[in-house]
């Protein structure tokens, strides 16, 4: 008998292991991304005129199709998660960066003097004060990004099932067993929205000090 | 001692913003910077704590150039008022004030309870401590930059237009509560407004200055008002100046006239006796000395006198607080021209007529010739 939860087993895991595997293929990118987003925007800010090249790169990379970008990364990194996870991370530049960007800059210019007059450095000044305030703008982006990777990994199937609940969708093609691709959209769907609740929810615990009637 | 020594702040696209200025800011007083937009006042100001640096020339800080020491010593040896608060929105009321110690290194506890202690005295509620800027009013953010900026006890405070963004209501209770607070706490403000009825009310000095950056007077607001600089000078005090410039003069040399006040219940004899022709009205007041209105002699009746029938005795002025300026207003209010002398109870103690005032005004001016740093 085969149901709706039955995972075959060339895919050698269970839904609940394809669900870790998924979120983590597609979670990594993400703070990875990050990491890389955080230095780049502040280099932004600090000089403005490397933030529309920065801007067009991020898209230019963006618009590169992830099949591609396999195809080039095979060569190094083999048919793993990490040749999946190397184009999402890419990707999320295209969010990740314009956000912070915003979010750093919006600080009112009064704050920013204040903050200055009251003698904190440079790097204090950045972290204690542009940073948190940049926190609503980040997670914004953060949650495009978390999104996107979410829906995206289920490309790496092409790459030797590496697809994660991506990888559901060519095993209900090769054992005629459609409910598996049902299986693999609505999962995927249900994680993304769960992810994007959740940032919400970081959000509301990490800015108390947002006015309430803006709470999205 | 601030002393500004020829500092000229030049941009790179050739705009002088400040042009060779020298001046000292006196220790433990309020030194007004004021002019139209342009005039380098808040660049002046930013020099200080040296958010700008000068093209030209050096600021002593008690003799010793502002460069001396580290900029992040210096910054936070001066506490820093700007418009709209400039408050950190991320954080509370309380640690929005805490910021400065925090930075010197003192410890969470201490650090709070100071702030605590400066919430009390800018007059803050201690309940709005654990808020966050945006639950308060525009006038309470700007009384916590002024805590913020007390926090560490600098002996400098530099306030930049703090007041301007708030309606007039408030902005005239946060000017009486920054004098209250310099009463007691004796800074060396330094502080920038566009506003000159506001240097006037602040400062002890007042520089005025011109666009380009240039100074055109600087004195205290009593000899400001007395003998503008130029046609520049007199034109930015706008109309008024003479009336205004009574507020320099306290009105406790006014001979008050006791005699035609009369209470409420008076007889007949009484009323008789209090008329005079110096004084063509009676002033009647409740039984606990308190005004209620002016009377003809003729028209009132000796027993039933109805307070409703008075003529208004418009607004009262106390000697010994109040200026000649508020004396001869009350006589301008008061349809009989006399103005009405209370006390800090408001009890009536005497009145005085518009031809005393005017020759008082006359003697002010007369001594103010020669002393021109009366009030202040």
């Amino acid at each position: 008998m085969s149901g709706f939860f039955d995972i075959p087993s060339d895919l050698q895991n269970t839904y609940f292991g394809l669900i870790g595997l998924h979120l983590r293929e597609a979670l990594i990118p993400v703070l990875a991304g990050l990491l890389v987003s955080l230095p780049i925007a502040q280099l932004c800010v600090r000089f403005r005129w490397l933030y529309p090249p920065v801007l067009g790169v991020t898209t230019i990379l963006y618009a590169i199709p992830s099949l591609a970008f396999f195809v080039v990364l095979i060569d190094y990194t083999g048919q793993t998660e990490t040749t999946v996870m190397i184009p999402l991370a890419v990707y999320s530049l295209v969010v990740l960066v314009p956000a912070i960007v915003d979010g750093v800059r919006s600080v009112p210019a009064a704050t920013l003097a204040a903050a200055t007059a009251m003698g904190l450095s440079p790097v204090r000044r950045y972290f204690q004060v542009q940073l948190p305030i940049a926190v609503p703008a980040i997670i914004a982006g953060l949650r495009v990004a978390t999104v996107s990777s979410i829906s995206l990994v289920s490309v790496g199937m092409l790459i030797g099932n590496q697809g994660a609940l991506g990888n559901l969708l060519n095993d209900a093609n090769i054992y005629h067993r459609p409910e598996l691709a049902v299986n693999s959209v609505v999962t995927t769907a249900v994680l993304a929205i769960l992810a994007d609740a959740l940032l919400v929810l970081v959000r509301r615990v990490l800015t108390p000090w947002m006015p309430k009637e803006s709470t999205r | 001692m601030i002393r500004i020594d020829s500092v000229t702040k030049r941009y790179p696209d050739g705009t002088v913003a400040v042009d060779r200025l020298s001046l000292e800011i006196p220790d433990r007083s309020i030194t007004v910077f004021v002019g139209p937009s342009g005039c380098g006042k808040t660049t002046t100001l930013r020099m200080i704590n040296r958010m700008v640096e000068p093209t030209e020339g050096r600021i002593l800080l008690d003799g010793a150039d502002i460069h001396a020491q580290p900029v992040n010593t210096l910054r936070r040896s001066m506490g820093y008022v700007i418009q709209n608060a400039g408050l950190f929105q991320h954080r509370t009321i309380i640690d929005n004030i805490a910021t400065v110690p925090r930075l010197l290194g003192w410890s969470k506890q201490k650090a709070r309870s100071r702030a605590a202690e400066l919430m009390e005295r800018v007059g803050l509620d201690s309940s709005l401590a654990k808020r966050y800027p945006y639950q308060l009013s525009g006038g309470q953010q700007q009384r916590v930059g002024v805590a913020r900026a007390l926090a560490a006890d600098p002996p400098v405070l530099l306030m930049d237009e703090p007041f301007s963004a708030v309606d007039p209501v408030v902005r005239k209770g946060l000017q009486d509560e920054l004098l209250r607070i310099q009463g007691e706490l004796g800074k060396t403000i330094v502080f920038v407004t566009h506003d000159i009825d506001e240097a006037i009310k602040l400062g002890t000095m007042v520089a005025v200055m011109r666009t380009g950056g240039h100074l055109a007077q600087y004195a205290p607001p009593a000899e400001l008002l007395t003998d503008p600089a130029d046609a520049f000078v007199e034109d930015f005090l706008g109309a008024d100046r003479g009336i205004r410039r009574l507020s320099f003069f306290p009105s406790t040399a006014l001979e008050l006239q006791r005699s035609p006040i009369v209470p409420v219940d008076a007889d007949a004899a009484k009323l008789g006796a209090r008329t005079s022709a110096d004084a063509p009205y009676l002033l009647v007041t409740d039984l606990d000395g308190r005004p209620l209105g002016w009377g003809e002699p003729r028209a009132l009746t000796a027993g039933s006198i109805d307070p409703a029938q008075l003529l208004p005795y418009g607004r009262p002025f106390v000697p010994g607080k109040d200026s000649l300026r508020a004396a001869l207003d009350g006589s301008v209010l008061s349809p009989t021209g006399w103005a009405v002398a209370v006390d800090g109870e408001g009890r009536a103690i005497g009145v005085v007529s518009q031809q005393v005032i005017g020759a008082a005004i006359r003697t002010a001016h007369a001594e103010g010739r020669d002393d021109a740093k009366v009030g202040g």
